[in-house]
């Protein structure tokens, strides 16, 4: 028992850790893709790195109208997020699921929103306030519709913790697939393009000021704050490529210790989050983005999806 | 459903109830004397006030004792009967009435802390005696709520109750708004009052007693059909004092217009009295439980969920917020009533315990942070002298600790872990998951829908918190008030403080907590479930296979984590220097009229569900002579509420047709009433004679 806490823990932190070191990556590997597409050499994939290593060294300026909420929410952003990370499977399912399952997971990202959110308003900038309006309209509907597309899976595996679906799903091979797996997949890839402000529901690459939403909330930060900010949301996009991954195709993920599992499955969730970053980049590549007032459509319609995928559920 | 008449009848604990006995008579005699005093003492408003307050906290001491007591060793019967023509009248207390009274008491002790600072605001406006009187017979009047063990006392008690915080509502009558608020009240608990009265009326005529406990063990003898009209009555009559969807109509009025004190009391205690009265009635009184309750209840509760978040968002005042937020949140309680119905109604009692458990431990957990929240609003109210939102901002500053309790409290009604809100709505959700085996496919239906809306609600609850704390404590003042606002005294930051306290206490030591709420579920369902929902510092729904959480290890990692993270950061990139400038302001000076008000923030939100907010927008704009230089610009936001447009309009329409009808035979003349008296008369005794 207790030596199972303990690996638990190992492989937890080390996932996290693995998570936090990889996300700058993956969102290089993001840009660089659609620089390709545009025809343009494009930066490093690096690049993100050395933001962050220049932003941590740099002093920081913050309005005087802020208050303590912006100078904790980086903080706060990190530590809600390196909990989460501490909680989802990545290359295993040894993690530290059993303290934390999926609704937890999706109310501490909730908390690293709620500061998020508070910061934008925090300096009183019409820019701030507009992003942190349009995030909670976002979230308001993203957030029910990728808890129930999570709930499908558990429903199905019978548990709602994270590792423990991904452990049933990846022992008992497709014998579990139904349609609902298809319905909350849909929904779920939607919440996850919205959730971390990817075209078509927010540019992760603009500065025109009033079509931000997360960047608008960001526009004070600058120096450390910044830093840890862009860290945290860049985890927070692998976190989301590690859920939609391991919940709706765990196959290749290592359910026990051996070597040559552990090296499959760090394989194979390398494999599947390129995949992923491979494909919100050809999406962002091909598609623009969509007038504000046209996303509660597509919110809404991927919340049907996530509602049809638990009643199909219940009923078939 | 066959033990569950158990806790009522086991009243023979003769040694401990001498004991709480003298609890019981200290906290009346207490209560009865602080009023009195409080009253005498009128014209010197400070003593009258902190002899009333004083009074109310010991009583809510030695309540809360007592209340832990009954919790821990089981029911006891609390002074002797008093013998009438309605049976005896006695007071006593089961587990699930000592749940309720801890958690009035607790709620007391702190608005009473709250009340010495806070009442100082109406010294030579208001009659302080009148209010620390109200104060200590309001009380009083929820204890006896509780504990009375007869029908008849029991309305008397539950009238008490209503027209004492209708009193108390009224408090500021001459301000504008309050009177029209406090008349709905009048009315509407009245109208639930007749239905609760016509209920109970029938179940003690065919049980042949007015005592609760009798009608506990006779169900039997009521008629199938009888009972289901009681089930309709007492939830429609009880379900208005709850706020319950669309009988809801008059607690977003009356909570905000009384004082905020008597706010946090309406909202936080005196809503889950009908909750007490509810579980104990579909439970105990009214013998198996029907699947169909459950399911109306469920449904209900899940649309009231939802009609008062956005309700809650459209809001800019901010007492309105919170109360629109009460009608949410006993929505969410509703849901997990109607869940432990259904499966109680399967014979699944271990479900349904969870799912009473994750009720009762919301009902906790929302009357602690919305305690602390109309607190809060009423610290902000002191300090800016308005309610509307859009003329706030900047109170962080101003304000750091009230602004610190009321973020804990919305971070709580947020249902962020790991706080106690969370922890009841996790219950909640799993309680609700594990439904997949029933097999009724209306249950099949409904349930997922449930957990839709509830996870519909829950995320809509955070946009309403970040917009609440966003607009009234962040960014500049809107306002001159909001400039010169400061901080509240120090009784008042006490109380609130000691609510906040009690929000992370909840949260984190929710695994020592929940046994005894299983302990209070388990006199009502006679299965206790505490060896599969706790172990160690884990909580696990039933079974540990489907889920654990550890609140306590979450909160440890993520201070962990931002420890650490702090100590990286200071290593690698050296210390913190910050440099206070601007906000970026494009070039133009930032005013107040530049930051997003409340209304904007929540805009998008109503133009989504515009088809239940029915907004209208109206922007009317004057020119100066050109047509192209524009002088003011007029923006009109309104909405109609389509509860009052299609339910209570057509129905005060019909009344008052009615009444014009039946005013033919209201002719003045008094001989002609005599007559009626007469003939009514003479009815009733050929029909009983």
């Amino acid at each position: 028992m207790v030596q199972d806490v303990l690996l638990n823990s190992l492989f937890a932190a080390l996932q996290a850790v693995t998570m936090f070191a990889l996300s700058p990556l993956i969102i290089g590997i993001i840009r660089k893709v659609k620089a390709w597409f545009q025809s343009r050499k494009g930066s490093s994939i690096w690049q993100p790195y050395y933001d962050l290593a220049k932003l941590l060294r740099k002093d920081s300026t913050m309005s005087k109208d802020a208050s303590w909420i912006s100078r904790a929410t980086p903080y706060i952003a990190i530590a809600s997020v390196g909990v989460v990370a501490l909680m989802v499977p990545f290359f295993t399912t040894y993690s530290l699921g059993f303290v934390g399952d999926l609704i937890v997971v999706v109310y501490l990202l909730a908390l690293f929103r709620f500061f998020m959110v508070l910061a934008g308003m925090d300096a009183g900038s019409t820019f701030g306030g507009m992003g942190s309006s349009r995030e909670m309209m976002v979230s308001s509907i993203v957030e029910p519709t990728m808890l129930l597309a999570i709930f499908t899976m558990a429903l199905i595996t019978g548990t709602t913790t994270l590792s423990s679906i991904s452990y049933s799903l990846a022992v008992t091979g497709p014998d579990l697939v139904r349609p609902a797996l298809f319905l909350a997949l849909a929904a779920f890839f939607i919440s996850l393009l919205a959730e971390n402000a990817r075209v078509p529901v927010d540019n992760p690459a603009t500065h025109l000021e009033l079509t931000m939403i997360h960047e608008g909330m960001l526009l004070e930060y600058s120096g450390k704050q910044l830093a840890l900010m862009e860290w945290a949301s860049w985890t927070k996009f692998l976190l989301f490529s590690a859920i939609l991954a391991n919940v709706f195709f765990p196959w290749g993920i290592a359910t026990d210790l051996s070597a040559l599992g552990m090296a499959v499955g760090v394989i194979a969730i390398i494999a599947k989050v390129l995949v992923i970053a491979l494909a919100v980049a050809l999406i962002e590549s091909g598609t623009s983005k969509m007038r504000l007032f046209r996303l509660p459509n597509l919110l809404t319609e991927s919340f049907t999806l996530a509602l049809l995928a638990v009643m199909s559920f219940y009923i078939l | 459903m066959m033990v569950s008449s158990m806790g009522v009848q086991s009243l023979g604990r003769e040694m401990v109830g001498m004991y709480s006995q003298s609890l019981f008579q200290a906290l009346i005699i207490i209560l009865l004397i602080g009023a009195a005093c409080a009253a005498i003492l009128h014209k010197h408003a400070k003593l009258s006030r902190s002899v009333a307050c004083s009074a109310v906290f010991i009583s809510a001491s030695a309540g809360a004792w007592l209340a832990i007591d009954v919790i821990l060793n089981g029911p006891v019967q609390l002074g002797v009967s008093l013998a009438t023509f309605f049976g005896d009248w006695t007071v006593s207390l089961d587990q699930i009435g000592g749940y309720f009274l801890l958690m009035v008491c607790m709620i007391m002790a702190c608005v009473a802390v709250y009340s010495l600072g806070y009442l100082k605001e109406y010294d030579g406006k208001y009659d302080a005696g009148l209010m620390g009187g109200l104060l200590c017979l309001f009380f009083l009047s929820l204890v006896l709520v509780i504990s009375s063990n007869n029908i008849i006392f029991f309305l008397i008690s539950w009238e008490l109750m209503s027209v004492l915080s209708f009193l108390l509502v009224m408090y500021e009558g001459r301000k504008e708004g309050v009177a029209p608020a406090g008349l709905l009240y009048l009315i509407m608990t009245h109208v639930g009052t007749a239905f609760i009265t016509v209920s109970f009326l029938l179940m003690a005529n065919y049980t042949g007693s007015y005592a609760f406990s009798d009608i506990a063990a006779g169900w039997a003898s009521i008629p199938m059909d009888v009972r289901s009209v009681c089930f309709v009555f007492l939830l429609i009559g009880f379900g208005t004092k709850a706020g319950m969807v669309p009988v809801h109509i008059w607690l977003p009025a009356a909570h905000p217009a009384a004082p905020s004190n008597i706010s946090a009391l309406m909202s936080g205690v005196m809503v889950k009295m009908a909750l007490i009265m509810m579980v104990r009635s579909f439970f105990l009184y009214l013998g198996p439980v029907q699947t169909w309750w459950g399911l109306a209840i469920l449904l209900i509760g899940s649309i009231s969920a939802l009609v008062g978040v956005l309700n809650a968002l459209k809001e800019t005042d901010i007492k309105s917020t919170l109360a629109y937020s009460t009608v949410e949140n006993m929505g969410i309680i509703f849901i997990g009533l109607g869940a432990s119905l259904i499966f109680d109604s399967y014979g699944l009692t271990a479900f349904a315990a969870l799912a009473l458990i994750a009720t009762l431990f919301h009902a906790l957990n929302h009357a602690v942070f919305k305690a602390l929240l109309f607190l809060g609003a009423g610290s902000v109210l002191h300090a800016t002298h308005t309610r509307n939102m859009e003329a706030m901002g900047g109170l962080a500053k101003r304000m750091p600790y009230t602004s610190a309790a009321v973020l804990i409290g919305l971070l709580s009604m947020a249902a962020i872990p790991p706080l106690g809100g969370f922890v009841s709505e996790w219950l909640l959700f799993q309680s609700l998951l594990l439904s997949a085996n029933i097999p009724d496919i209306l249950i099949k239906i409904i349930i997922p829908v449930s957990i839709a809306l509830l996870a519909l609600t829950g995320a809509l609850a955070a946009t309403m918190a970040v917009r609440f704390f966003g607009t009234v404590f962040l960014a500049r003042p809107r306002s001159e008030r909001a400039e010169d606002a400061h901080e509240s005294p120090r009784s008042m930051l006490i109380g609130m403080g000691f609510l906040a306290i009690m929000c992370f206490v909840l949260g984190l030591a929710s695994f020592a907590i929940l046994p005894y709420i299983d302990n209070v579920s388990a006199s009502v369902l006679g299965v206790s479930i505490t060896s599969q929902l706790v172990d160690g510092i884990f909580v696990s729904p039933i079974s540990s296979d489907f889920s654990t959480m550890a609140p306590l290890l979450i909160a440890v990692l993520a201070i962990g984590i931002l420890g650490l993270t702090w100590g990286m950061v200071r290593m690698y990139g050296g210390k913190q220097v910050v440099r206070e400038t601007d906000t970026w302001d494009c070039g133009t000076p930032l005013g107040p009229r530049n930051e997003y008000t409340g209304t904007a923030f929540s805009s998008p939100l109503v133009r989504i569900f515009s088809p239940i907010y029915r907004s209208q927008t109206e922007i009317r704009t004057e020119f100066t002579a050109s047509p192209y230089v524009k002088k003011r610009i007029t923006y009109g936001l309104r909405f109609t509420d389509i509860f009052e447009k299609y339910f209570y309009r057509p129905l005060v329409r019909f009344i008052t047709a009615v009444s014009k009808r039946l005013a033919v035979i209201q002719t003045g003349s008094i001989q002609a009433y005599l007559a009626y008296i007469f003939i009514m008369l003479l009815l009733l005794l050929v029909i009983f004679r």
